[in-house]
C-alpha cells in the first residue's frame, strides 16, 4: 500500500499569536514550527499499521517554501519513508489541495491521509477538496482506521453519533481524535535515519486562489476574572443570572 | 440568485443550529437583495419544513432519495449541487459541524467556489465579499475575501443569533440524480449517541478535569448538568484515563465548543484545552490553584476545592431554579 500523508507546518500550539504588515501577515518571530497535531496522529496510525505487518510505504508531503523542510524531516524522523515538498507558498486550501491531488496522480498512491484541520486557519478543507479534485470518496474526521486485506474499516463522527464505514482503495481520509492514541515521538535513531531519506522538491501546478486573508485580529481582551468567595456561591449564581444573563 | 442553506434534519426534526443558519442566510440574502432557500435531505413533514419560514426562508427544498438514507459526503455533495444549480444559488451555507465540514469543501471544488470555513459573522462587505472567521484555534480572527462568483461558507455554531422573521414559505420536493459510484465508501452501521445532550448542542456545558481525581467522583458533575439542563464535557486526560467517554473531550484534539456558559471544574486550562472552549460566551472556572491559566480566560471564578464548592453550588442552582 502506498500512502500519501499531508504534513501541516504550523506554529507550536503554545505560540503567542501576533501579526505584522498592518495585520496582514503572521509574525513568525520566535515561532517554533511543528507537525500539525492531527497529522501527527495520522502518521502515527500508519506507522503502527506498518509495525504490525501491513505492507506500507509512507510518503509525507507538504506545500511550502524551504523552511518547511525541517517539519518534513520531523515526519521522516517519526518514520515516514520519504518526503515531497511542493515548492510554493500555500496561499489557500484549494491551491494546496490541487497540488497534493497532482502528486497523488503521478505517484499512483492508494490513499491520501490528512489531519482533520490545521491549527492555524482551522479550515479542515483539504481532505474534501483533494477528494473532489481526484473524484475519490472521502471520510472526514475518522476516529478509526483498520486495514483488513484490501478493505479498510473506518469510523466517522456524524451529528448525534458515529457511522461505521467500509472503504476500498483508493480514497481520501482525514484523521480526527482516536485515529491514534498518542502521537509518536521521534527517537535518536529515527532522527539520524531521517537525514538520509529522500526529500524531493517538485514545482507546483497552476491553480487560482479562491480566497485571500486580508486582515487578522486578536480577540478583545477579556476583563479580569471576577472572583467569588467559595463561601458565597449564591453570589456566583446571582452574577450568572443578573450580569452575564447566562442562566 | 439565492442564498442556499443546508439545514440538516435529525429523524425529521431541526435543531436550534438550523434556525441559526437560516437566520444567517436570510441576513446575507437581505444584504444581496436575493432570497434564502433551505435544503434538507430526507423525509421531513411539511409542517416542520414550514417552521424554517419563521426565520426568513422563502423556500424549503426536501431531497427525497432513498439512497441518501445514510450520510455520504460524495452523494450529499451531488444532491446539494443540483439544488444549488436549480435555484441559481451564489452563496451556499453549512454549519461548521461534521456533515458541513465534509460536504462544503467538495462542493466548493465542484462549483469552482471559494470556501470560508468557521465564519463567525455576516459578510462585512459584498464587494469584495469579505467574511470574518476564527483562526489560530480561537486565538485570532481573520477577514477572508472570496474571489469567486459562488461562495461557500460554514458557520461556527453559536456565533450568529437566531432572528425570527415570519415569511411565507414554499415547500418543494426534489429527486436528485445520484451516480452509483457515490457510495464507494459503504456505511455499515450508524451508532447513535445515548439520549444525552451532545456537547456541541448544549447551551450550557459543565466540564471537569483531572482535579476530580477519579471516575467515581462525577456524580456531582452529573447532578449540576441535570439541574441546569446542561451537557457534560471533560478535558483530555480525563478521556484518556477512561474516566469519561471520548466524545465528551473538548479541546484542540477533541471537540471545539461555543456554548453560552462553560463551567470548568478542576481543569487548569492548558492552551490545548482553551483552544477548544475559548469561543464560549461566558466561562466560569473552579479550581484550587489561584494561578491556574483558566482564570485568565474565565469571566467568573472560585478559588476552592471542587469537592466543597460544587455540592454547595448545586444547592444554590437548585434554589435559583425553584424560585425563578
Amino acid at each position: 500500500m502506498k500512502a500519501l500523508i499531508c504534513i501541516g507546518h504550523v506554529p507550536d500550539t503554545t505560540s503567542k499569536v501576533k501579526f505584522t504588515d498592518e495585520d496582514t501577515k503572521f509574525d513568525t518571530t520566535d515561532i517554533q514550527y511543528i507537525v500539525g497535531p492531527y497529522e501527527e496522529l495520522a502518521l502515527t496510525r500508519l506507522l503502527d499499521l506498518k509495525d504490525a505487518g501491513t505492507d506500507m510505504h509512507i510518503t509525507a508531503v507538504n506545500v511550502g517554501s524551504v523552511e518547511t523542510e525541517a517539519t518534513l524531516r520531523k515526519a521522516l524522523a517519526m518514520g515516514a519513508d520519504e518526503a515531497i515538498r511542493i515548492n510554493a507558498e500555500p496561499t489557500d486550501a484549494a491551491f494546496v489541495a490541487k497540488q497534493i491531488a497532482e502528486v497523488f496522480k503521478k505517484g499512483e498512491y492508494d490513499v491520501v491521509v490528512t489531519g482533520k484541520e490545521s491549527i492555524d486557519y482551522n479550515g479542515g478543507q483539504t481532505e474534501g477538496m483533494i477528494a473532489e479534485f481526484l473524484g475519490l470518496p472521502s471520510v472526514s474526521g475518522a476516529s478509526l482506521f483498520e486495514i483488513d486485506g484490501d478493505k479498510v474499516k473506518l469510523e466517522q463522527e456524524i451529528e448525534g453519533g458515529k457511522q461505521v464505514l467500509e472503504a476500498s482503495f483508493p480514497f481520501v481520509v482525514s484523521a480526527g481524535k482516536g485515529f491514534a492514541v498518542e502521537p509518536r515521538i521521534p527517537n535518536m535513531r529515527g532522527i539520524m535515519m531521517a537525514r538520509r531519506k529522500s526529500l524531493e522538491v517538485v514545482e507546483p501546478v497552476d491553480q487560482n486562489n479562491m480566497t485571500e486573508v486580508i486582515k487578522h485580529y486578536l480577540p478583545e481582551a477579556k476583563p479580569e476574572c471576577k472572583l467569588v468567595s467559595p463561601d458565597n456561591v449564591e453570589e456566583l449564581v446571582r452574577l450568572l443570572h443578573e450580569e452575564a444573563k447566562a442562566i | 440568485m439565492a442564498v442556499l442553506i443546508y439545514t440538516e434534519n435529525y429523524d425529521g426534526k431541526f435543531k436550534k443550529s438550523s434556525y441559526e443558519l437560516v437566520s444567517y442566510g436570510t441576513e446575507i440574502a437581505n444584504q444581496q437583495g436575493t432570497e434564502a432557500v433551505a435544503v434538507t435531505i430526507g423525509n421531513v413533514e411539511e409542517a416542520v419544513l414550514k417552521e424554517l419560514g419563521n426565520y426568513g426562508a422563502k423556500k424549503a427544498v426536501k431531497v427525497l432519495n432513498d439512497e441518501l438514507k445514510d450520510f455520504s459526503a460524495q452523494a450529499y455533495t451531488a444532491a446539494i449541487e443540483q439544488v444549488a444549480k436549480n435555484n441559481s444559488a451564489d452563496v451556499i451555507i453549512f454549519g461548521n459541524n461534521p456533515s458541513g465540514r465534509a460536504i462544503a469543501p467538495r462542493l466548493a471544488v465542484r462549483m469552482n467556489a471559494g470556501l470560508v470555513a468557521g465564519a463567525v459573522a455576516a459578510p462585512s462587505s459584498l464587494s469584495p465579499f469579505t467574511v470574518k472567521k476564527r483562526a489560530y484555534s480561537g486565538k485570532a480572527f481573520a477577514d477572508v475575501v472570496v474571489n469567486s462568483d459562488i461562495k461557500v461558507i460554514t458557520l461556527s455554531q453559536n456565533s450568529y443569533k437566531i432572528v425570527e422573521k415570519s415569511t411565507y414559505i414554499e415547500v418543494e420536493d426534489f429527486k436528485a440524480e445520484i451516480s452509483e459510484g457515490a457510495y464507494a465508501v459503504k456505511p455499515i452501521e450508524v451508532v447513535k449517541s445515548s439520549g444525552k445532550l451532545s456537547v456541541t448542542d448544549a447551551d450550557i456545558l459543565v466540564s471537569a478535569g483531572r482535579g476530580l481525581k477519579a471516575a467515581d467522583n462525577w456524580g456531582m458533575i452529573e447532578e449540576m448538568a441535570d439541574i441546569l439542563g446542561a451537557g457534560i464535557s471533560c478535558s483530555r486526560p480525563v478521556s484518556d484515563l477512561g474516566w469519561r467517554p471520548h466524545d465528551e473531550h473538548v479541546g484542540q484534539t477533541g471537540k471545539v465548543v461555543a456554548p453560552n456558559l462553560y463551567i470548568a471544574i478542576g481543569i487548569s486550562g492548558a492552551v490545548q484545552h482553551l483552544a477548544g472552549v475559548n469561543g464560549s460566551k461566558i466561562i466560569v472556572c473552579i479550581n484550587t490553584d489561584a494561578d491556574a491559566p483558566f482564570f485568565e480566560a474565565a469571566d467568573y471564578g472560585i478559588v476552592g476545592d471542587a469537592f466543597e464548592v460544587v455540592p454547595k453550588l448545586n444547592e444554590a442552582f437548585k434554589k435559583f431554579i425553584q424560585e425563578s
